[in-house]
């Protein structure tokens, strides 16, 4: 089925945060620091004050106040590890280009103009920028300390570092840099004080209620006076996560110059403001017996946060569960440096840490001469290692059978460098992806009106992976109504709670609660139908009847029917209204381990003068459950594809740490994937559901869709010259 | 085409280096200053200089455009330094034309201009006088989408969608330049458009089918 909202974005109808059209709005642009490390010692405005149409500047001398800033967590609740960013609270700088200042003036020219003439004196302290200069800071998550069960703690399965003492054994270790989400739409909000205490933001965002709570919590006023809009959501990849300091400077200035207020990042500040994936330094150990069984693993790893925040991730989760090894060990620290703070990135922690991980195999694999995915093979595991449970579904092998035939991995040669098509070398590589099956709790609206059509709301969002299109669906299954009758409203605090769009979660959490109003909708009617005492539907029941295009019947003679409509009209409703949670069964949950599986193959060639890496042909495999939109899962696929081609050989921020600043600041410096960057890339689903984990059957894809990307095509660059790239991006400089 | 012309001369330094619009600007203000304290009482001097500076000055530094917007003749005053994509989304709320970059990076802002794909955020309004600028709110036949559109539903040529607009004028532009022989073709010619959500594939495909079926772009 094609996209629900397919019309209105490729007319240019869908309007995303900063497109909306108040009267009198005016324009803000934040001004940045340029410095990393100290505080302002004065700060000129008086030329951006007198300049045309300035309506404001402020800064942390006159900024009005943010109430909730002021107020220290409850003292029975435990102490943050940092906290956000608070704006124009103080003169202090944590990081280059923290905003410190916003100008709003009539246009946004003008204030594009004036925000240029805000001028800053300093009081330099020296940075830390260098994550390599700074290593020995690294410290342990305040988590893990405060918990030493907790899933950031140092973990210990059969002996540590058992690896070491092994005599067929790899050690090596694996960087990562910065990189950074970068989706199409800058982060925009337009902020609207409706009434003193009474706020709409129409704002990027995956977390309708979170920021909602979040704003409201801020500014000292009731939940419900909060309105966030975020109907259409222009790509985020995780930055719409976290609630950053230009949303706040935004609702300081609306409150101050009494007016729609509408602040879009530049693509600069989309470096600086609003959170990356953090630069990460791992080591892998690993140890083998001959016949390919892995008798242990170490797995460490270093992430980057800043000096304010703590940011963590679950980097090693995939080490521990993945494979049989007896013998794991991971070790898990965070670096603070003077810069902002990081935020899950597509496939958070367990990209980066199957990068390493998954390139490791492929070099046990090598050393021991066993091709990567029979040595996969041979350590399979038909339960959780970690925590000792069933696995509720996992079809990996069947994912890897599917993707192994489709990119012919029989031509993969042992060797390196064995194939070639003309001047350039041909290789082969795999690399493997999980990520654990969440689902939350959410409530779904649904109103099925007497034209027979169904309207469902929830406070979901849709940033991409066309959550919208997958509930209308799931819906006209589960309904028997046709998807064409069927609308899913969301992106709005109006409609009832929903959690962020994260952690590959939303159509097993949102999806749960529509299922759940499906079956609501259903016994509401037979009821209905069975109270008519002088039809066949007489005492008729949900399991005797069908419920089928808009129809009623009994399932015994179908000949019988009643249009939804129809029924309606007999009760004399206009409507049928019901609205419906679903959580998950915890105590099912405890009994399963939940985890969506992927595997990728990727063909490569280089050129061995030039160095050049392409990727020629990718086939992305996932055990993701039941499948609800080929087209739009096979889209979120290939788009996770295409994200890892980024990450193996184009990404990477580079910080000019004289000043602690960026120079990768635009997509001239930071390179994305383009068009001439992807292959025909073909996405497979072994598509069998998980029962156990949601009624619908479904696991999580986006994050898997780019987890063992990276390590497929460096594990292929290795096949296809013989030289192992531990640090990425993979640069032609690398290859000669 | 007087204005067009300015702008492609070099912009002479006034005097003390600065730049003429700058000079002008000063002058007014001054001027406005003087004009002020010799005719007006002390008080009511600062709050009616600054209006009354800022509207000569904002008059002064409009110049007017005539364009033709998706068929619609459309006569302007704008900012010189106001960019078409700006001008579009800010000021006519053609909202389908996206910001992405501001660069010329990304093609999120690809319009056309005479039939020719042009980058709106690297455009200034002035340089579209006299010209015919078609956006995506323009591309369709009434309720009739024109077949990029369709083909791009159809393969799934998006997710999010933000790109969306400007991949589309892109794709257009490339088959009616003669340069979609090819998927290696398409793909060159297309990179100036960034699809973060990676659609790549799709919207290769998309343009591969509204050229292989030879409809009128």
């Amino acid at each position: 089925m094609d996209r629900v909202d397919g019309r209105l974005k490729v007319t240019g109808a869908a309007k995303y945060s900063a497109e909306y059209e108040l009267p009198n709005m005016a324009h803000a642009v934040l001004v940045g620091s340029t410095i990393a490390k100290g505080s302002i010692k004065s700060i000129d405005t008086k030329r951006a004050e007198n300049a045309p149409g300035v309506l404001a500047v402020l800064h942390y001398q006159n900024s009005p106040k943010v109430p909730g800033y002021a107020q220290e967590a409850h003292p029975t609740e435990p102490k943050p590890a940092g906290k956000p960013l608070q704006v124009f609270i103080d003169n202090q700088i944590h990081f280059n280009d923290q905003p410190i200042a916003v100008v709003v003036a009539d246009t946004l020219e003008r204030a594009m103009y004036a925000a240029k003439l805000v001028k800053a004196q300093y009081n330099v302290d020296k940075h830390a920028t260098d994550f390599n200069q700074n290593v020995p800071k690294a410290v342990l998550p305040t988590a893990a300390k405060r918990n030493p069960k907790h899933g950031l703690a140092d973990y210990v399965r059969g002996k540590e570092d058992a690896y070491k003492n092994e005599p067929l054994k790899i050690e090596s270790e694996y960087v990562i840099p910065t990189e950074f989400h970068n989706p199409m739409e800058l982060q925009s909000i337009i902020a609207h004080w409706e009434a003193d205490n009474r706020l709409t933001v129409y704002d990027k965002t995956q977390a309708v209620i979170g920021t909602q709570n979040a704003f409201a919590k801020d500014w000292g006023i009731p939940v419900e006076n909060v309105k966030v809009i975020a109907t259409f959501v222009g790509g985020a990849f995780g930055n719409g996560l976290h609630t950053w300091p230009h949303e706040t400077a935004a609702i300081i200035a609306a409150k101050k110059v009494n007016r729609p207020v509408k602040l879009m990042l530049t693509r600069e500040q989309m470096f600086t403001m609003v959170g990356y994936r953090p630069h990460a330094w791992q080591k892998v150990g690993m140890s083998a017996t001959k016949d390919g069984k892995i008798t242990a693993i170490t797995h460490e790893a270093i992430g980057q946060t800043s000096s304010y925040e703590e940011f963590t991730e679950s980097t090693l989760q995939q080490t521990r569960m993945m494979y049989t090894s007896p013998n794991v060990t991971t070790r898990y620290r965070i670096l603070p440096l003077d810069v902002s703070t990081p935020i899950w990135m597509r496939g958070p922690g367990e990209a980066t840490g199957a990068f390493a991980l998954e390139s490791a195999l492929d070099e046990m694999a090598y050393v021991l001469g066993i091709d990567p995915l029979e040595f996969r093979l041979i350590n399979h595991t038909d339960k959780d290692p970690e925590k000792n449970l069933p696995w509720s579904t996992k079809y990996l092998k069947e994912a890897m059978q599917m993707g192994a035939e489709r990119i012919g991995w029989s031509k993969r040669q042992l060797k390196p460098g064995q194939v070639k098509n003309g001047e350039w070398l041909v290789g082969y590589g795999m690399g493997v992806g999980t990520f654990g099956a969440n689902r939350g709790r959410a409530k779904v609206k649904g109103t099925l009106h007497k034209d027979g059509t169904l309207v469902m709301q929830s406070a979901t969002t849709d940033i991409g992976p066309g959550t919208g299109t997958a509930m209308v669906q799931i819906a006209a299954q589960n309904l028997g109504l046709p998807p064409e009758k069927i609308v899913f409203e969301l992106g709005s605090s109006l409609y009832p709670p929903s959690p962020s769009q994260g952690g590959s979660a939303t159509v097993a959490t949102v999806g749960s609660a529509v299922h759940a109003v499906c079956q609501a909708l259903k016994q509401r009617l037979t009821s209905m139908v069975a109270g008519n005492a002088d039809t066949s539907f007489k005492g008729a029941t949900v399991e005797n009847l069908t419920f089928k295009d808009g129809y009623v019947s009994l399932t015994a003679s179908p000949s019988a029917r009643l249009s939804f409509t129809d029924i309606l009209k007999q009760q004399n409703l206009p409507e049928l209204e019901v609205s419906e949670e679903s959580s998950p069964d915890n105590s099912l949950r405890q009994k399963y381990s939940m985890y969506s599986y992927s595997v990728h193959f990727a063909e490569v060639q280089v050129h061995p003068l030039t160095g050049q890496a392409r990727v020629t042909n990718m086939v992305s495999c996932a055990d993701a459950g039941t499948i609800i939109n080929a087209k739009t899962a096979g889209n979120q696929m290939i788009g996770g594809a295409v994200g890892g081609i980024g990450m193996a050989l184009t990404e990477g921020g580079v910080i000019d740490h004289r000043f602690g600043r960026y120079v990768t600041k635009d997509f001239a410096e930071y390179h994305v994937p383009v068009h001439a960057d992807a292959p025909n890339i073909s996405s497979l689903f072994v598509n069998k559901p998980d029962l156990i984990n949601n009624p619908n059957g479904t696991k999580g894809i986006g994050e898997i869709a780019i987890i063992g990307v990276a390590p497929a095509i460096a594990n292929a660059i290795f096949n296809a010259t013989g030289k192992r790239i531990r640090e990425l991006p993979i640069t032609p400089d690398k290859l000669i | 085409m007087a204005v067009e012309k300015d702008l492609t001369q070099p912009l002479p330094n006034g005097e003390d280096g600065k730049r003429p619009d700058e000079a002008r600007r000063n002058f007014l203000k001054q001027s406005s200053i003087l004009t002020a304290f010799a005719l007006t009482p002390g008080v009511a001097v600062k709050a009616a200089d600054l209006k009354f500076e800022e509207k000569v000055a904002a008059a002064f530094e409009k110049v007017n455009v005539t364009l033709e917007i998706n068929g619609k003749k459309r006569k302007l005053s704008v900012e010189p330094r106001t960019t078409l994509l700006d001008l579009l989304r800010e000021q006519m709320h053609l909202t389908g034309t996206k910001k992405g970059c501001d660069y010329g990076q990304c093609g999120a802002c690809t319009v056309h201009v005479d039939g020719q794909r042009v980058l709106s955020c690297l455009t200034l309004a002035p340089m579209v006088d006299g010209k015919e600028v078609t956006t995506i709110e323009g591309l369709a036949d009434g309720d009739k989408l024109h077949p990029m559109q369709e083909a791009f539903i159809k393969h799934d040529g998006f997710q999010c969608g933000y790109c969306t607009p400007g991949q589309i004028m892109s794709a257009v532009a490339c088959i009616r330049e003669g340069h979609a022989d090819s998927d290696d073709e398409i793909r060159e010619y297309m990179s100036g458009n960034i699809c973060r959500c990676g659609a790549y594939p799709n919207i290769v495909n998309a343009i591969k089918e509204v050229k292989n079926g030879g409809q009128r772009v």
